[in-house]
């Protein structure tokens, strides 16, 4: 695909949200790892589809139908090469990263995960990666270990080792979305493989934002979402093994998965159908082919550039601010572009608060990451979290209001 | 910059909270979470003669938690239980000065009138359960 020059000013035309104004001020929306905004291209491409070729996929043969499915499959074939899978039949469309992730725990993880046996996350995980392994423990009389941290909110590689012993399942993020801490999941799923357990790898906050690999990672399931990577919300993404895919029982059941249904007898439909039951969310995985395409035109590796220059100059005005102190990796190869901080005594809701008037979006809380707050023994942060149409003038702004929140709150 | 939310009134109040402690022997204390965003708050209460003699809180949280909070202590206190019964979240959010709180935050505000309240009628009941 060609590419196109990386030019942050330009390409903030292409989203018409960034040129509105909030309080009289253009919005300085630095919440991109809860959602990313939207591109008229995606945006316009939902409403082709309504306007044009509206129809339900992978049934009529009439011409509009055709076209719908076409443009349906061309997104799992997109999705498939932007993660470097071997086939598209290995990608399965669901709702958002959690289904996807749930969907593996229900049915690889109720047919293969029996009493006594270990699964392993991290302290890192959101909760959508640790909830479906706490319960599915629970049900099964399984064991659920953490791996620890090291003083630099890197991964505790030792302890990883030792508690991959013996484990059935490896369930990691890749990227904190807290943190920012990138985990080498590399490295580990190698590891997780030498021991015999099968490894799922949460990309909801890695694949929109660096290059990734499933032929070079080498993980069983990858799992992740359109709507933090410029496409629409309601289509996630599960990456899994064909082998394992193929073994696997289906998840919901009804139309569309099945290839046979007699009155006392089914067959399951082939990869990837039997795992996308009913209608499917047509519109919008149509419309995150353009999402797709927009990150692959501008480039991955740019990507990533792009938002490392940005978190270090952020590092860099944050650390200016007195009694700011931000969490995880100092290291900006270690970081991506999401920076959790606390200021003084100010509670994190308070700060969110008073920015939003000045038009900045921050998000506020435990960002679905309480086990990992608990450990930190932090109440909550303030976080602030960049993608390709951020600049340092919005950095500039945050620091700026910042600086107020701190008089406002002053004793 | 204009807070409308940040009122000198409710940063006062956050800043230098009143009533803020624990009573001993209160006749009722009620204690909640919101579990969003970790506010607590617990209040507890003593009566004499029908009315609201004495009042407590402690708690933490955001500024708007707390400040409501320490508010309502100052709103209840002389009250009777029949005025407490009535006492409605507007006349919290007046006395709040009216922020312009959006739907999120409100609960922040709501978290002690809602814990207040919630302790008021447990009391009643038991009350009414023993007699």
């Amino acid at each position: 695909m060609e590419t196109v020059a990386f030019n942050v000013e330009e390409l903030r035309n292409d989203f018409p949200i960034l040129s509105k104004k909030f309080n009289g001020k253009t919005l300085a929306y630095l919440d991109n790892a809860a959602t990313s905004q939207k591109p008229r291209q995606v945006i316009k491409a939902i409403c082709d589809f309504y306007e044009g070729y509206n129809a339900n996929i992978h049934r009529g043969v009439y011409e509009i139908e055709e076209k719908a499915t076409m443009k349906y499959e061309r997104t799992r074939e997109a999705t498939s090469r932007f993660i470097g899978a071997e086939s598209a039949e290995q990608i399965i469309f669901t709702r958002n990263t959690t289904e996807s992730i749930n969907l593996v725990a229900k049915t690889w993880g109720a047919s293969n995960i029996r009493k006594g046996d270990k699964i392993v996350v991290s302290l890192l995980e959101h909760h959508s990666n640790v909830v479906p392994w706490q319960v599915l423990a629970k049900e099964k009389g399984a064991l659920l270990e953490y791996i620890n941290l090291k003083e630099d909110s890197t991964i505790d590689l030792d302890d990883f080792k030792e508690k991959i012993a013996g484990a059935k399942l490896l369930a990691i993020t890749q990227a904190s979305n807290v943190l920012g801490t990138l985990v080498p999941v590399k490295q580990m799923t190698s590891i997780a493989h030498q021991e015999g357990c099968t490894v799922l790898v949460d990309g909801a906050q890695s694949a929109p934002h660096m290059p990734v690999s499933m032929t070079d990672i080498g993980c069983d399931f990858f799992a992740f979402s359109s709507h933090k990577m410029l496409g629409p919300t309601g289509v996630g993404v599960l990456y899994g093994k064909r082998e394992i895919l193929d073994a696997m029982p289906p998840y919901n059941l009804g139309g569309d998965m099945i290839s046979e249904v007699h009155k006392w007898d089914v067959t399951w439909n082939e990869l990837p159908w039997k795992f996308e039951a009913g209608t499917s969310n047509i519109a919008d995985v149509i419309a995150y082919y353009h999402a797709i395409e927009y990150l692959q035109r501008l480039g991955m590796e740019r990507v990533r550039e792009h938002e490392k220059s940005l978190t270090k100059y952020a590092l860099k005005r944050l650390s200016e601010i007195k009694g700011l102190r931000y969490y995880g990796p100092d290291d900006i190869e270690m970081r991506g572009g999401i920076i959790s901080f606390t200021l003084g005594d100010v509670h994190p809701h308070d700060i969110a608060s008073i920015l939003s008037r000045e038009a900045i979006a921050i998000r506020s809380g435990y960002h679905c990451a309480q086990p990992l707050h608990e450990e930190l023994s932090l109440g909550g942060t303030a976080r602030a979290s960049f993608y390709i149409y951020n600049t340092e003038e919005e950095v500039d702004r945050l620091a700026e209001a910042l600086n107020e929140v701190r008089k406002v709150f002053a004793k | 910059m204009s807070d409308e939310i940040y009122k000198e009134i409710i940063l006062d109040h956050y800043k230098n909270p009143h009533n803020f402690h624990k009573l001993k022997d209160p006749d009722f204390k009620a204690e909640d979470t919101n579990p969003l965003c970790g506010d607590h708050v617990e209040f507890s209460v003593k009566l004499q003669d029908g009315r609201v003699s004495e009042v407590g809180f402690i708690g933490r949280g955001c500024a708007i938690s707390q400040a409501a909070a320490s508010i309502l202590t100052d709103l209840v206190q002389g009250k009777t239980i029949e005025e407490l019964q009535k006492m409605e979240k507007e006349d919290l959010l007046e006395a709040m000065g009216n922020p312009d709180l959006g739907p999120v935050r409100i609960k922040c505000a709501m978290l002690s009138f809602k814990t207040l309240k919630l302790g008021l009628y447990s009391y009643l009941s038991s009350k009414s359960s023993h007699t």
